[in-house]
C-alpha cells in the first residue's frame, strides 16, 4: 500500500508505520519536526518500508499547509491508497482548565484542523480510484463526558461524530473510512499518567489497527476490550457519572 | 517513483519546551529491592528529556540501585521510547541505533536476515544504552568479550549539555568509561556497533548432568575450549552430597543443513499479573524443583535443536517473574573469581555459603575469558558465580562475608546486579581500576550532576 501518515514520530503513528514498514509498504512521513522525521525515516526503512521513505512538513496547528503537503506525500508515493491520521495534541483537564492558549490550541488541533486536513485527504483519496483508505484516531474520550476528559473528550466526540458521517456517506462510494478509538495505550502521551487495568501495548494495538485499515472496518476499539468498557460506561445513568470521579 | 523526491516546504523547527515534570512514583530494579521515590521521564526525544536528568534507566533490568535516582524525588530520564534504529548495513552487520531499542526487537529484525548480537544477556529485556552502560557479557564471554568490545561509537550528552561523539579514536578515556560506567559519565543517546554473522536463526544445544561442585568446574573449561556458548546452572540448595550439581549447556549456532529451513515462531510470553506475597515461594519449593529438574534431565547427553529464545532467555518464558518473589524482593549477587577452575577458592566460596545458609534459590556459573576495554566493565578471567538471594534478614551479613572472600581472592563484584555492597568494600575491590574512572568523571562533571543511588552508596556521590 502506498501509505501518507500525519503524527507518524511518535506514538501510536510510530507503531503503525512500522506495522506497515515490516511488511513492505510505502511511506510518506508528514510532520512538523524535521530532525524527527528523518529518524523516523531512516528507522522505517531498517525495518523494510519499500522504496525511499517520504517525509514532509506539515503542522497540524497550521492549516494552510495542509494541501500543499498533501500534494507532495502523493507525488512522492506515486499514488495514494491510505491516509493515516494519528497526530494531535494531548493535555490532562486540569491544565486545559489553567491554560486558555493551550485550551484553543488542543481544540483547533484535534477538532477543526483534523477536520480540515480530513476533507482534503478526503478529496485525493476519492480522486485516486475506489477502495482507498481514510484511518483516524480519536478516543474513546470521545465516547460520553468523563470528569478527567472533559475538554480532550469533546474535541474527540465531535472529531468521531465526523467520520461517522464520512462513513455513512461514502461507503462503498469509493472511501473506507476506518475511526480508531484507542482504550488507554502506554505511550509517551499517556506516560506519567497513572496506567489503568487493561491498558494496552503500542505494538499489539497498532496490529490491529493495521487489520482493520486493510478491511475497511469502520470503527475499532483498541484494546478491543473498550469496546466493552464504553458500552458500560455509555449505559451508566447520569446520576452515577455525576458522584463519580471516572 | 522519483526517489530523490524529499520535498521540505514551510513548517519551521517547533518550540522545545521540555514536558511538565511527571509525577513522582516508585522506582525500583528487577529485584525489587531497594525501591525510592523519583520522577521518570518518558518521551521518544531521549535527548530531550535527558536535558538536566541526573542519570538515564532503560527498562530497569538491573538488579537492584544502578538505576535509580540518587535522592527521593530527583528526575531521571527513561530511554524506551526511544528505540529508532537509524542504520542496519545487511552487507557488514553495522547497527546504529538509539539507546533504547530494545534486544527483543533487534532480535527478531536480525535473526531472520542473518545477523545477531554479539553479545546477549540471559534477557532480552534489556536496551542498547543498559546493555553498554553495564557493558553485559554473555554465555560466550570466553570467545567474544563483553557487548561493548563490539562497539563502535557513541553519542552522549554529557552532564554540562554537550553532546557528543566518543569512540577509541575520539575521546578514548571518556569512551572506555562509559564502557561498564553505570550511566555515570553522559546520558547514552545512539550506539554504533558491530553485529555477528549467523549461519542459521537456530541453536545446536547439547546438555549434561553433572553430578557434583568440582565436576562442574572441570567440564565449563572443557567445554569453554569447543563451544562458544557454555553455562551451568547449579543447586545450592540442596545440602548433603547432592550439592552442587547441576546441568550444564553448551550451544553453538546451528549450520543451514541441521537447522530446520523455517524462521523460529516468535511467541509472546505470558505476564505473572501479581505481586506473590512474600511467604509464597519457599526454599522446599525451590529445592523440589532444582531436583526434579536435574532428574528429568537423565544421565544422558542429550542433543537438540533449540529456539534461539529458549536457549538465550529461558526465564523470559513469564514476563514479570520478579514478582514471584513478592514485595520484599530479592537480588542477585555477581562476583567473578580469578584464576584456574581447580583452584580452591571455589570451594571456599561454597563453604561461606552453606556456613551462613544463604537461600541461593537460583546458581549460575559461567566462564570468563579476557578483560575488555571499560574502565570498571565486570568480567575478567575467572569463573564467574551469579547468585539469586531472597532479601531477609541475613542477606546484608551474607553479602558482606562473600565480599570479604571476593576481596581476599582478588575478584569483583557486577554492579548491574550490586544492592548490598558497603563502599569500603567496593573501594578495596576496585583499588587499582577506581581512580582512574573517578579521574574521568572529574574531567567531564566535576561537579557530580550525573549520579545514582549505587553511584550515592559507593562512589561517594552526595545524594
Ligand atoms: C533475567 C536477567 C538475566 C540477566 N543476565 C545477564 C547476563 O547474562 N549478563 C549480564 O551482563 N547481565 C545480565 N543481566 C543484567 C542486565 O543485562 C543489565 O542490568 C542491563 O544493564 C539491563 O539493561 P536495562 O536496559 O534494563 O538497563 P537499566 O537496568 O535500566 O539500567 C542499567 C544501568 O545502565 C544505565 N543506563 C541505561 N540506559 C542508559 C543510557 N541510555 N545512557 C546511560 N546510562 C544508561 C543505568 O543508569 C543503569 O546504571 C540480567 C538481568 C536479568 C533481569
Amino acid at each position: 500500500m502506498k501509505v501518507a501518515l500525519l503524527g507518524a514520530s511518535k506514538g501510536m503513528g510510530r507503531a503503525v508505520a512500522r506495522v506497515l514498514a515490516e511488511r513492505g509498504d510505502t511511506l510518506c512521513l508528514l510532520g512538523r519536526d524535521r530532525g524527527e522525521l528523518e529518524r523516523c525515516a531512516a528507522d522505517l526503512a531498517v525495518r523494510g518500508a519499500a522504496g525511499e521513505v517520504g517525509i514532509v512538513a506539515c503542522d497540524l496547528l497550521e492549516p494552510s499547509g495542509f494541501a500543499p503537503a498533501l500534494d507532495a506525500a502523493v507525488r512522492h508515493l506515486g499514488g495514494l491508497d491510505a491516509v493515516v491520521v494519528t497526530a494531535g495534541l494531548f493535555a490532562t483537564q486540569e491544565q486545559l482548565e489553567r491554560d486558555a492558549g493551550l485550551r484553543a490550541r488542543l481544540l483547533a488541533a484535534d477538532f477543526a484542523n483534523t477536520v480540515q486536513f480530513c476533507e482534503l485527504a478526503r478529496e485525493r483519496l476519492m480522486a485516486a480510484g475506489g477502495g482507498r483508505r481514510l484511518c483516524v484516531f480519536s478516543s474513546v474520550a470521545g465516547d460520553r463526558a468523563r470528569k478527567p476528559v472533559i475538554l480532550y473528550g469533546a474535541a474527540k466526540a465531535g472529531l468521531s461524530h465526523y467520520l461517522t458521517g464520512l462513513d455513512h456517506k461514502f461507503a462503498g462510494d469509493g472511501l473506507k473510512v476506518v475511526l480508531v478509538k484507542p482504550g488507554f495505550v502506554k505511550t509517551g502521551m499517556t506516560a506519567g499518567l497513572p496506567t489503568p487495568p487493561f491498558a494496552g501495548e503500542p505494538e499489539a494495538v497498532a496490529r490491529r489497527v493495521v487489520r482493520a485499515l486493510d478491511r475497511g472496518t469502520p470503527v475499532v476499539y483498541a484494546p478491543a476490550i473498550w469496546r466493552w468498557i464504553m458500552l458500560a460506561i455509555r449505559l451508566l445513568p447520569r446520576a452515577v457519572m455525576r458522584r463519580i470521579g471516572f | 517513483m522519483e526517489p530523490t523526491l524529499r520535498v521540505i516546504h514551510g513548517g519551521k523547527e517547533p518550540a522545545r519546551e521540555l514536558p511538565a515534570e511527571p509525577p513522582p512514583s516508585e522506582l525500583s530494579g528487577w529485584g525489587m529491592y531497594p525501591r525510592v521515590q523519583g520522577r521518570q521521564r518518558l518521551s521518544e526525544n531521549l535527548e530531550r528529556i535527558t536535558e538536566g536528568a541526573t542519570l538515564t534507566r532503560g527498562l530497569g533490568r538491573s538488579y537492584g540501585d544502578a538505576s535509580l535516582p540518587g535522592a527521593p524525588g530527583a528526575t531521571v530520564a527513561g530511554s524506551v521510547l526511544a528505540d529508532r534504529l537509524l542504520a542496519f548495513d545487511r552487507e557488514t552487520g553495522l547497527v546504529r541505533a538509539e539507546a533504547g531499542v530494545t534486544l527483543m526487537r533487534l532480535n527478531r529484525l536480525s535473526l531472520p536476515r542473518g545477523w545477531f548480537v554479539p553479545v546477549t544477556p540471559g534477557t532480552h529485556w534489556v536496551t542498547l544504552g543498559g546493555m553498554v552502560a553495564a557493558d553485559v557479557h554473555g554465555k560466550n564471554h570466553h570467545v567474544a568479550g563483553t557487548f561493548g568490545e563490539h562497539v563502535r561509537s557513541l553519542r552522549l550528552r554529557l552532564a554540562d549539555g554537550r553532546r557528543i561523539e566518543v569512540s577509541d579514536e575520539h575521546e578514548r578515556a571518556l569512551f572506555r568509561a562509559t564502557l561498564g560506567g553505570m550511566g555515570l559519565t553522559g546520558h547514552i543517546l545512539e550506539v554504533t556497533f558491530q553485529m555477528a554473522r549467523v549461519p542459521s536463526p537456530w541453536i545446536w544445544q547439547e546438555s549434561e548432568q553433572v553430578a557434583s561442585f568440582e565436576a562442574i568446574l572441570e567440564r565449563l573449561a572443557d567445554a569453554g575450549r569447543d563451544w562458544p556458548y557454555t553455562v551451568c546452572w547449579n543447586d545450592l540448595l540442596n545440602d548433603g552430597p547432592g550439592l552442587g550439581r547441576g546441568l550444564i549447556v553448551r550451544g553453538r549456532w546451528a549450520e543451514p543443513g541441521e537447522a530446520p529451513a523455517r524462521r523460529p515462531p516468535w511467541r509472546s510470553a505470558p505476564t505473572l499479573p501479581l505481586l506473590l506475597p512474600s511467604w509464597a515461594l519457599q526454599p522446599w519449593m525451590v529445592r523440589v524443583h532444582n531436583l526434579a529438574r536435574y532428574l528429568a534431565h537423565g544421565a544422558r547427553v542429550r542433543h537438540a535443536i533449540a529456539h534461539p529464545e529458549t536457549f538465550f532467555y529461558p526465564l523470559d518464558v513469564v514476563r514479570e517473574w520478579n514478582r514471584l518473589y513478592g514485595r520484599r524482593g530479592f537480588i542477585q549477587y555477581q562476583a567473578v573469581l580469578p584464576g584456574p577452575h581447580d583452584h580452591p577458592r571455589h570451594r571456599q566460596l561454597i563453604a561461606t555459603l552453606r556456613r551462613r545458609r544463604g537461600d541461593v534459590y537460583l546458581c549460575v556459573i559461567k566462564d570468563c575469558g579476557a578483560e575488555g576495554r571499560g574502565l570498571l566493565s565486570f568480567p575478567r578471567p575467572g569463573v564467574s558465580y551469579a547468585l539469586d538471594l531472597p532479601v531477609g534478614r541475613g542477606t546484608q551479613s551474607l553479602v558482606d562475608a562473600l565480599n570479604e572472600l571476593v576481596i581476599a581472592e582478588g575478584g569483583r563484584i557486577y554492579l548491574a546486579k550490586d544492592a548490598l555492597t558497603r563502599a569500603e568494600h567496593f573501594r578495596a575491590m576496585e583499588r587499582d581500576r577506581l581512580p582512574a574512572f573517578q579521574a574521568v568523571r572529574d574531567t567531564w562533571d566535576p561537579e557530580r550532576r550525573l549520579k545514582s543511588a549505587l553511584s550515592v552508596r559507593l562512589f561517594g556521590d552526595a545524594p
